[in-house]
């Protein structure tokens, strides 16, 4: 009640008596960037050898270091490459995302996992430092992909069905702009119908592509008519060619002269006045508000955060942060106890075995007495029935000696007789 | 009676090019020169077939191409599948059989088709249908060939595989790498360089360079074209050099008729220029006609009868050989032959020398007897 009847209030419009100066706004706002510098990624998602890269180099009039991949990766994988460009007083940053490998191997189904991994990282490094305690948002180098270049093969009949896949899966993490790239080996007649197919095959199979913006009245015709010309077909070149009297980056067939940069020979000049000169800011934009928004939200909702809680009531993230972590701890102090109580039960286990052993062992020994006390009995008997022998024996010896003794004589006297 | 005169005229020219006088005609002509004239008439009445395969991705041109080397429409209300059709789709064979006529010679072209090869997300083993559909024609044309009534045999095996390689690329990829090694003891393989107006001279030549390597790294035996002879005139051995150094050709077809320099040409009408499909400075269209048709056509056939068809017979015979000796009770389907029986020669020396096994076999065991009795005594 109170806070609407001053927002209602606010929103009279007054009349100014003078000239106060807030109109260089934007001015200051212009100069703070130009002074910052500016950032822009673009990925290239596309077959090897289709053109990524020649036509990066053409687009940024530039030839940005690049080896030739070879078809038999094993897989996909992305490989950025940062630049710093200058122009006039403006410092750009400029990230090339390639995909490698991309179309290569005889299965595709996994092709589109390294690229959606790629985007939703950068997404996920940004919300890191956003969640931050102690972040410093405007020194971050921004790596999220503000535009992804999807480059199809002029076969000039409709997407191929890695295309079509791809595409699906990256919808909603950022910007596509399709391109037919290599577009000059199709005819003007084959281009026209090649486009309406592309393009109702996307609309059909519900894959959203980036459409340039026509809100802001500066530049909506401009972006109404170059939309119905998508996809661009596009051909790079970085080499020059002497035309007439000019020197223009074309290509050099033996039946003419493919040029650049000439409208009716391709779309190039199109992509390059929609994709750098006029919409490059809304693609960043696009990128932030739509995007990362949209990877944001999902992932605080996996984690368990919510806007308004079961009453409705808005909940403020800090008593979200405190529940989670009561809930955290006393997870925590669960597992310690269930991880004592294991230890204590272990200890027991192992005691008692000890025990038993013990015993056993006892016992054994006890069992290795007796038998030992037998044997000796034994052997004491034994000794003892010797002894009596031997006794017997020297009695019956002395007693036979002492006979012999007296009996000689009386032998003696038989004898004589 | 003009083939009479032909005849004639051929042995005059034949006899007239080593010299001899006409007295020694009469006496040494014995008229077997005229063989190649009855061939060739012979030949002419029965008619050609041909069985041409194209492979490759959707959209590379393959049909185009076809039509633009018979010089007619082959596909006429076919139908291209949806990027979504295409995600699972499964590759199938298809036939288009047709009979043309030029200048009184009959050939019967069926072009065999295999749409789907490489169009879906996952292409393992995708060219397992094309060598099924290979093995199965020479299945039955073995069936036939041993049968007891082989007067209509048709001959439905593949003489040649066009492969198309896609140009956007910076050479073979791993499903063409793996096609051609499933196929090429199977069928004559011709690789093909497919949309070749979009690859300026410079990066034709770096491509073809790549692309041999690469089929000689991988050990891919595409068709090779035969030797020269060596008496041959050097027009024809310079022109088959060259044939042989443009390896794979460099193609580019066209469905539509275009003004150019004052005629009517197939062609393609670029802003920049026009595209003539047979002008030889643009592409090797030309090269790849004389050649798959107008020099080494039964050349083809011949390499598929001779080296193909008697690889797959001989290893199938091998194995129902090794199955019938493992289980006699198997009915072969095919009359065997039974092992050449020994001639009268060896049979007596097989006799000799099992009696003289017998005879050393008795001497062992008398001996044994004997020490048997010494040691009892």
């Amino acid at each position: 009640t109170e806070p609407d009847d001053i927002s209602r209030e606010e929103k009279r419009s007054l009349s100014l008596g003078g000239h106060v100066g807030f109109d260089s706004l934007p001015d200051q706002l212009v100069s703070k960037s130009v002074t910052q510098g500016f950032c822009f990624n673009i990925l290239c998602v596309g077959e090897t050898g289709i053109g990524k890269s020649t036509l990066m180099n053409t687009l940024f009039n530039t030839t940005f270091e690049n080896e030739e991949a070879s078809h038999y990766q094993n897989g996909v994988y992305l490989r950025p490459r940062t630049y710093d460009l200058q122009e006039s007083n403006v410092h750009l940053k400029l990230t090339i995302v390639d995909t490698v490998g991309f179309g290569d191997q005889i299965n595709k189904e996994e092709s589109y996992k390294p690229i959606v991994d790629y985007i939703d990282t950068q997404f996920e490094n940004y919300l890191q430092e956003e969640l931050k305690i102690k972040r410093s948002l405007f020194n971050y180098h921004d790596t999220r992909i503000h535009i992804c270049l999807y480059f199809i093969a002029p076969t000039g009949h409709s997407l191929k069905s890695l295309d079509l896949v791809t595409m699906k899966k990256l919808d909603s993490k950022v910007n596509i702009i399709p391109i037919i790239a290599k577009a000059d080996t199709i005819s003007k007649s084959e281009l026209h119908k090649f486009k309406i197919k592309i393009m109702s095959e996307l609309v059909s199979n519900g894959v959203q592509i980036y459409q340039f913006p026509t809100d802001d009245e500066a530049v909506s015709e401009i972006n109404s008519s170059m939309n119905a010309h998508l996809p661009f077909a596009v051909v790079g070149s970085v080499e020059e060619v002497k035309v007439g009297n000019k020197t223009v980056r074309a290509r050099q067939y033996p039946w003419g002269v493919v040029q650049v940069e000439n409208e009716s020979h391709c779309d190039f000049v199109k992509l390059r006045e929609m994709l750098i000169r006029v919409n490059m800011e809304d693609l960043r934009e696009q990128t932030h508000a739509r995007h990362y928004e949209l990877y944001r939200r999902c992932k605080l909702e996996e984690m368990g955060f919510k806007d308004t809680d079961p009453d409705s009531q808005p909940f403020s993230l800090q008593e979200t942060y405190e529940a989670k972590r009561k809930e955290f701890l006393s997870d925590l102090q669960r597992k310690e106890e269930e991880m004592r109580q294991m230890f204590v039960n272990k200890v027991k286990e192992t005691e008692s075995e000890l025990k038993e052993k013990e015993r056993e062992l006892h016992d054994k020994f006890e069992q290795l007495k007796r038998m030992h006390q037998e044997e000796k009995r034994k052997v004491e008997e034994k000794r003892r029935d010797l002894e009596e022998e031997m006794n017997a024996f020297n009695r019956r010896k002395m007693a036979a000696e002492t006979l012999s003794l007296s009996q000689p004589l009386k032998k003696d006297k038989d004898k004589k007789k | 009676m003009d083939a009479i005169m032909l005849q004639e005229k051929l042995v005059e020219r034949l006899l007239c090019a080593r010299g001899r006088t006409t007295r020694q005609k009469d006496k040494q002509y014995v008229g077997f020169a005229t063989l190649p004239n009855q061939v060739h008439r012979k030949s002419v009445k029965k008619g050609f077939d041909f069985t041409l395969m194209v492979a490759g991705e959707s959209g590379l041109g393959k049909s185009t191409l076809v039509n633009s080397l018979f010089l007619t429409d082959l596909y006429k209300d076919r139908k291209l599948l949806n990027a979504e059709e295409r995600i699972n789709q499964t590759v199938e064979i298809t036939k288009h059989t047709v009979d043309i006529e030029e200048k009184g010679v009959k050939l019967k072209l069926t072009i065999v088709d295999t749409p789907g090869f490489g169009d879906a997300v996952n292409n393992n083993e995708c060219w397992k249908p094309i060598t099924d559909y290979i093995d199965q024609q020479f299945e039955q044309y073995f069936r036939d060939e041993s049968g007891l009534n082989r007067k209509n045999i048709l001959d439905n095996r593949v003489h040649c595989c066009l492969y198309f390689i896609p140009p956007f690329g910076h050479g073979l990829r791993p499903v063409d790498v793996e096609f051609m090694k499933a196929l090429h003891e199977k069928v004559n393989i011709i690789p093909l360089v497919a949309k070749a107006d979009c690859l300026t001279p410079n990066e034709i030549k770096k491509l073809k360079d790549r692309v041999r390597d690469e089929i000689e790294r991988f050990g891919i035996k595409v068709y090779q074209f035969p030797e020269c002879d060596s008496d041959e005139d050097e027009e024809f051995k310079q022109m088959d050099k060259e044939l042989k150094e443009c390896t794979p050709f460099a193609v580019i077809g066209s469905n539509t008729v275009v003004e150019a320099r004052g005629q009517r040409v197939r062609g393609r009408l670029y802003p920049w220029g026009i595209v003539e499909v047979e002008n030889q400075s643009h592409c090797d269209f030309v090269k790849l006609r004389n050649m798959l048709i107008r020099s080494h056509m039964h050349d083809l056939k011949d390499v598929t009868c001779d080296v193909h068809y008697e690889n797959y017979r001989a290893h199938c015979i091998q194995e129902m050989t090794s199955k019938l000796a493992q289980d006699n009770r198997i009915d072969s389907p095919i009359p065997i032959l039974p092992l050449p029986t020994p001639d009268a020669e060896t049979e007596r020396l097989i006799k000799m020398k099992d009696e003289e096994l017998k005879r050393m076999q008795e001497m062992l065991e008398k001996m044994q007897q004997q020490m048997h009795e010494k040691d009892t005594c």
